[in-house]
């Protein structure tokens, strides 16, 4: 560990990251413009390398190599501008975050699409033209391309500045991002000015995967590996702040080089490998920054967006034909099993739909009425999960115990997160409860001895009297549904009326006498207890459990549950998540593009239900009443 | 003794004295206006009144309790409802909810998780939406309603913990001529009734000068003026600041003639 | 009403006869296989290719038992909790008479935690990690890929014979990363009580900063290298290793790197000189093998990779240990499959009674970039049965079943 090699792997961290920063400029653009949380856009990173490969294969490698790089840069461009002008652009009145659940679906169908036509191997690219070799640098070959990426970078940060603050229309992008609703009324055609810049970040990711070319092969991971880092750029830099993201990338980059460089470590007897910390610094990062600066190292307080959808209608009290409806469901549900003795199936993914209904409401509790976005919602249900099997088996606790037990540990943990996250509000909140799941989860992933490490942990299964799947289901049935009427009441309750008023106007609620942030802390946590429950349901059901039960995956299908039901419908979460399981598991056993076509069923439902599906048939019922406001 | 005695209020703003030691004082059932130009200080010492600013110095003391360094909640606990220069209601709740919803919290019910809250108090909230004329519409949506509508809407929601004292700032922004005067009017009648106190800034020299028993002159931060309309009119301090070349006064003059 | 049940459950199965579907049923053995495809297409095309293969030649020749053996596939999502889910699909809604499958090793574990819950037949066919046959192993799990150790055991001879002193070690930071470093780490140090590790890389799996990594390497300037990265991430580190001059006048020893999976998409990058584990299809002269190639060559205008042989071996396996069971009943099947031999592309093979480790080896080589192409030369089959713990000490490892 001499001085000149800590010199050389702070170049290292530079290339890395220009490499970052393209990316995440594109991100940042997207986000701080149209406020839409772009999950694809790791996806056209992806496509950026793709296409590059194939130009350059096409033209024979070469010199062609920088043409075909600016080729892909653009290709991906345009159809960031298509995607735009034919998906997004319609959805845009849709209440908020909605735009991610068709971002979602695109990940879905471009990840298919990729492999479709290019097939599953690994494909590395060519050396660069002119860059294939290395210069030496204090006695170490350095790659002359990762010199040029040093440069590349603030050369696209500079022409970026130079295109916001020298031009017209960066001053647009510059306003629209304070307050897109003013842009809107100075006349400026606020479609077309998302269409540019949604154009424009797209060709930024495009042209940060071409430009990698050389240095990593294409491959059908790329979209994931990408868009996480990516979002920690963008938020730790502060959102729609181009230098912050530069700022971040480099702080993120370098951290990564010093770890590395430092490799295992000997502190006070204690052996720590720094290389292993690499798996979730940029995270620990975040939630550093976000702790300390609630809006990223460079970014201002997000102005409340003033139109941000359709408003949410009254609670309105269960009705009749509500009830009926509800009891009809819960005859059908109670003699399933009786019904499909011939096909046991049915039981098996009932379990499953029950337990993505309870961890989907759970999580719809505080994105729908409280109005925070948890992009780490899974982290509760693993911590439920991970405390029933830990207690099971290390603690030889009673399984029926350890439902009671497991839950509260789950809520703990929210409390602690909690309290840090409610300082916080819109995408750093959402972000924050991100970077802490990805710490639970590395931590999951990591304690070998304790947690079992990647492998997670088996032997999870239920006591004898439970081990009949029917058995097992009346318990999933009785514990869901109580757990779900439990929800609703709160939120017909002052609590929930108080969560409600919060997240719709905070001033009158403080000026009423609401302690918001306290309210949000207590739903916070009411919300990682009944993800618990889910998370220890699930763990007996599958007699195993693995980090992905709190990795950021599970989080995203949480909030895809959660909009693709409705946002602002009470039943949201339960419709979107079993809609969703259900899809899910046809889909994939009727399908070899099973990505691609729940992608594209998801896309439609999109289109179709813009307030959700459980919001459509809401509408459908209800609408009317909702307008005249009568109380029926 | 007044409801309200605030002295040598002062803060800064990076260097820059927003508000340079003021003192006023408000009685049960005044209504005290607030005025002065742009960047006088006006939203500064409003928004130090009803807790969202903390004064750097000075005192406001509110029946003899002390404001500075309380939040917004706590003052409204003490008895002072405020209306916004924004309205400010919960949209995804009917009107009469919104009026429960203060309700609830002033009986601190708020983390109550079982009953259900639609049915808390609803006559006692349907009562307050009469006074201000609102109760027709008490089942609608609160995202529906007229801008006006919902001024008054917000009127109610500040009297359900039957304030001492009403903050409310620039009251008529944003009203036509005809809602201004019957929202004032409305207030005045509550103030009486009530016997409670309003402190008011306002743009619209026509409402102050029609409903402000007593008025306040700010300018850069220091108070210059200080008593009835009549007397603000003619007060030469004002005239030099506030009205600058007199135009704005004397059509605003005019204007009192018109309404009168 | 006891009679009209009776009369409806008639109605019910003269129905039900009636359908093809259900007597067509009766003559098939289900193979019910669950795999990551959509998350690791790049191993697991060609191996369900090599399922096919196996499936229409067994098929062809009649069958097992008399029936026809019929292979529903399902996609895991690479997450053990829908894993768990397709399998209890697969038992239950089609009936299926065994279980095969997984890559991954978490998915594997669950499997196999679900079939002794389950009292279900089990064959992991690719999965590495050792505690799928010691830790965890029970009585109806069987496993045909040679694991994490036996590769790594095959290794380390090789890598003590090259008297290297400092070596430093790269790997994924998950368990097969993991268990491969300590395992090496610990046979090597055995083999040459001298040796010394002066570093260690973890990298996340899937994302190597591999510029970094690679100077950190070379800055702690071992003899040798031994590598356990595979797929992007070894894509990435090679051609950084190659730019930067890391494997310069060094030995590397690399796990699995000899699979036409990993060493084809390196082309000309590949190196030369490490020693691997990998599977030559080139090169292998044997009747069974070349039969093998041929066979899968004719069917899928395509080369075999190390995942076809895997596929078709492990369909080959349910077979004959069905025919040897004379039946699919689950405890007959156990007993069959201790000791079961089975003939693959690689040669015999045998599912030891003690651990149900199936005996398949691995050819280990050095590799050669040949026309801007690698491949492996100088390689030799190496028996599985020869690197696997004695049955006294793999009983230590494993619980009783």
């Amino acid at each position: 560990m001499s001085f000149s090699s800590f010199i050389v792997q702070v170049l290292n961290g530079l290339a890395g990251a220009s490499s970052l920063f393209l990316v995440a400029a594109g991100l940042s653009l997207i986000f701080g413009v149209t406020r839409i949380v772009n999950f694809a856009h790791g996806s056209l990173y992806m496509l950026g390398i793709y296409v590059a490969y194939s130009l350059t294969e096409s033209v024979g490698g070469g010199l062609g190599f920088w043409p075909a790089v600016l080729l892909s840069a653009i290709a991906v461009g345009v159809l960031g501008a298509v995607v735009e002008v034919l998906l997004l652009r319609r959805i845009y009145h849709a209440p908020e975050l909605f735009q991610l659940l068709a971002t979602f679906a695109l990940v879905l169908v471009i990840k298919d699409a990729a492999l479709w036509i290019w097939g599953p191997e690994e494909l590395l690219g060519p050396r660069a033209p002119g860059l294939a070799g290395s210069v030496s640098i204090l006695g170490r070959q350095f790659p002359s391309y990762d010199l040029f990426l040093i440069v590349v970078g603030p050369v696209v940060l500079g022409s970026l500045w130079l295109l916001l603050t020298r031009t017209r229309w960066g001053t647009l992008v510059r306003a629209a991002t304070q307050d897109r609703e003013m842009v809107g009324a100075l006349g400026v055609n606020q479609a077309w000015l998302f269409t540019a810049v949604f154009a424009l970040g797209a060709l930024l990711a495009g042209l940060g995967g071409a430009l990698q070319l050389p240095r990593e092969p294409a491959n059908l991971e790329l979209d994931l590996h990408t868009i996480g880092a990516a979002f920690v750029v963008v938020v730790v830099g502060g959102m729609g702040s181009i230098p912050g993201a530069y700022v971040a990338a480099l702080l993120i980059a370098e951290l990564k080089a010093l770890c590395i460089w430092l490799g295992v470590v000997e502190v006070f007897g204690f052996t720590i490998s720094f290389s292993k910390l690499t798996l979730v610094v940029e995270f620990l990062v975040m939630a550093v920054v976000l702790v300390v600066r609630p809006w990223g190292l460079m970014g201002r307080p997000q102005a409340p967006s003033r139109h941000a959808g359709t408003v949410e209608a009254p609670l309105r009290p269960v009705d009749n034909l509500f009830k009926a409806g509800a009891a009809l469901l819960l005859l059908v549900l109670t003699v399933l099993p009786a019904l499909t003795t011939q096909t046991p199936y049915v039981t098996v993914l009932m379990i499953d739909l029950l337990i993505a209904a309870l961890f989907a409401t759970s999580l719809h509790f505080i994105m729908g009425p409280a109005g925070m976005h948890s992009f780490g919602h899974a982290a509760y249900f693993g911590l439920g999960a991970y405390a029933a099997a830990l207690l099971v088996r290390s603690l030889q606790l009673p399984m029926e115990l350890t439902l009671v037990v497991a839950p509260l540990v789950a809520a703990a943990g929210a409390l602690v997160v909690g309290w840090f996250s409610v300082r916080l509000s819109g995408v750093y909140l959402a972000m924050l409860t991100l970077a802490f799941a990805q710490i639970a989860w590395a931590i999951v992933y990591q304690w070998d001895t304790v947690t079992g490490g990647s492998n997670g942990l088996t032997g999870v299964w239920p006591s004898a009297w439970l081990a009949d799947k029917a058995a097992y289901y009346y318990l999933t049935l009785v514990l869901v549904i109580l757990s779900m009427l439990w929800l609703k009441r709160c939120l017909y309750a002052p609590f929930g009326y108080a969560m409600r008023a919060g997240r719709d106007s905070p001033l009158r609620a403080d000026a009423v006498g609401i302690d918001v942030k306290r309210m949000q802390w207590v739903a916070f946590v009411i919300a990682g207890l009944f993800a618990g429950v889910a998370g220890a349901l699930f763990a007996f059901s599958k007699g195993s459990i693995s980090p992905e039960s709190l990795h950021v995956g599970k989080s995203v299908d949480g909030l895809v549950m959660v909009l693709l039901g409705g946002l602002q419908t009470l039943t949201g979460g339960a419709v979107g998540a079993v809609t969703f399981t259900w899809l899910h598991d046809t889909v994939a056993r009727n399908t070899e593009y099973w990505k691609a076509m729940l992608g594209a069923i998801i896309l439609i439902l999109v289109l179709l239900f813009p307030q959700g599906i459980a919001g459509f048939v809401r509408q459908i019922i209800y609408g009317k009443r909702d307008e005249i406001g009568g109380r029926a | 003794m007044s409801l309200l005695r605030v002295s040598g209020l002062g803060k800064s703003f990076g260097g820059v004295k927003a508000v340079d030691g003021i003192d006023f004082e408000l009685n049960a059932g005044e209504l005290l206006a607030l005025i002065g130009p742009n960047g006088a200080g006006k939203s500064t010492t409003f928004n130090m009144v009803n807790g969202q600013l903390r004064a750097d110095v000075g005192s406001i003391r509110f029946n003899g309790t002390e404001l500075v360094g309380l939040k917004p909640r706590e003052i409204w606990r003490l008895g002072v409802g405020r209306t916004f220069q924004i309205a400010q209601t919960f949209s995804s709740l009917t009107v009469v909810e919104n009026v429960q919803m203060a309700l609830i919290s002033a009986d601190r019910k708020l983390f109550s998780m079982w009953r259900p809250a639609a049915s808390h108090k609803r006559a006692e909230a349907l009562e307050l939406l009469a006074q201000v004329g609102m109760a027709g519409q008490a089942d609608r949506p609160c995202s529906v309603l007229a801008y006006g509508d919902v001024k008054r809407v917000e009127l109610a929601i500040a009297l359900a913990n039957d304030p001492k004292l009403l903050l409310m700032d620039e009251p008529t922004a944003g009203m036509a001529p005809k809602e201004r005067n019957e929202l004032m009017a409305l207030t005045k009648e509550l103030v009486v009734q009530r016997n409670m106190a309003v402190l008011f800034t306002e743009h619209s020299m026509d409402v102050v000068f029609a409903y402000a028993d007593r008025m306040i002159v700010l300018a850069r931060g220091r108070l210059i003026a200080e008593g009835k309309p009549n007397e603000i009119r003619d007060h030469p301090k004002v005239q030099e600041v506030y009205f600058g070349s007199g135009k704005t006064f004397e059509k605003d003059k005019m204007a009192l003639k018109v309404a009168t | 009403m006891m009679g009209r049940t009776t009369l409806a459950a008639a109605v019910i199965t003269t129905c039900v006869a009636a359908m093809p579907a259900a007597g067509y049923a009766q003559n098939v053995i289900k193979i019910g296989e669950v795999n990551s495809y959509k998350a690791q297409p790049a191993f697991l095309e060609p191996y369900k290719k090599g399922m096919e293969l196996a499936l229409d030649e067994i098929n062809a020749a009649g069958g097992v038992n008399g029936k026809k053996l019929e292979l529903i596939t399902r996609d895991d999502n690479a997450n053990p909790g829908d894993a768990v889910r397709v399998a209890e699909e697969l038992v239950s809604r089609e009936k299926v008479d065994v279980l095969t499958g997984t890559f991954l090793s978490h998915i594997g574990l669950a499997l196999t935690d679900f079939a002794r819950q389950k009292k279900f037949f089990f064959l992991a066919a690719e999965p590495l990690t050792d505690k799928i046959v010691w830790d965890n192993g029970n009585r109806y799990t069987f496993r045909l890929r040679p694991s994490t150790y036996m590769q790594v055991a095959m290794l380390v001879p090789e890598a003590a014979a090259l008297k290297k002193k400092r070596w430093a070690l790269v790997y994924p930071n998950y368990e097969y990363g993991q268990s491969a470093v300590a395992t090496f780490k610990k046979l090597l140090k055995a083999a040459q009580p001298d040796v010394e590790f002066v570093t260690e890389q973890a990298p996340p799996l899937g994302k190597v900063d591999a510029g970094s990594v690679v100077q950190a390497l070379a800055d702690a300037r071992p003899d040798a290298i031994f590598n356990v990265l595979f797929g992007a991430d070894l894509l990435k580190f090679v051609r950084e290793g190659n730019t930067r001059g890391l494997f310069q006048g060094r030995e590397v020893v690399s796990l699995l790197t000899g699979e036409p999976e990993y060493m084809d998409p390196l082309k000309d990058e590949a190196p030369n000189g490490w020693i691997v584990t990998g599977y030559p299809w080139y090169g292998i002269q044997t009747p069974e093998h070349k039969a093998f190639v041929t066979a899968y060559q004719a069917k899928f205008k395509d080369y075999p990779r190390l995942g076809s042989v895997v596929g078709y071996s492990a369909i080959k396996s349910l077979a004959e240990g069905i025919k040897k069971a004379k039946s699919t009943d689950t405890e007959k099947l156990v007993a069959a499959f201790k000791g079961l031999q089975v003939d693959t592309p690689f040669g015999k093979i045998t599912y030891r009674a003690e651990d149900h480790q199936s005996t398949m080896g691995a050819y280990v080589g050095r590799t050669k970039n040949e026309d801007g192409k690698g491949v492996m030369v100088n390689y030799r089959y190496l028996d599985g049965a020869k690197f696997l713990p004695a049955a006294a000490e793999v009983k230590k490892l494993r619980p009783a079943d």
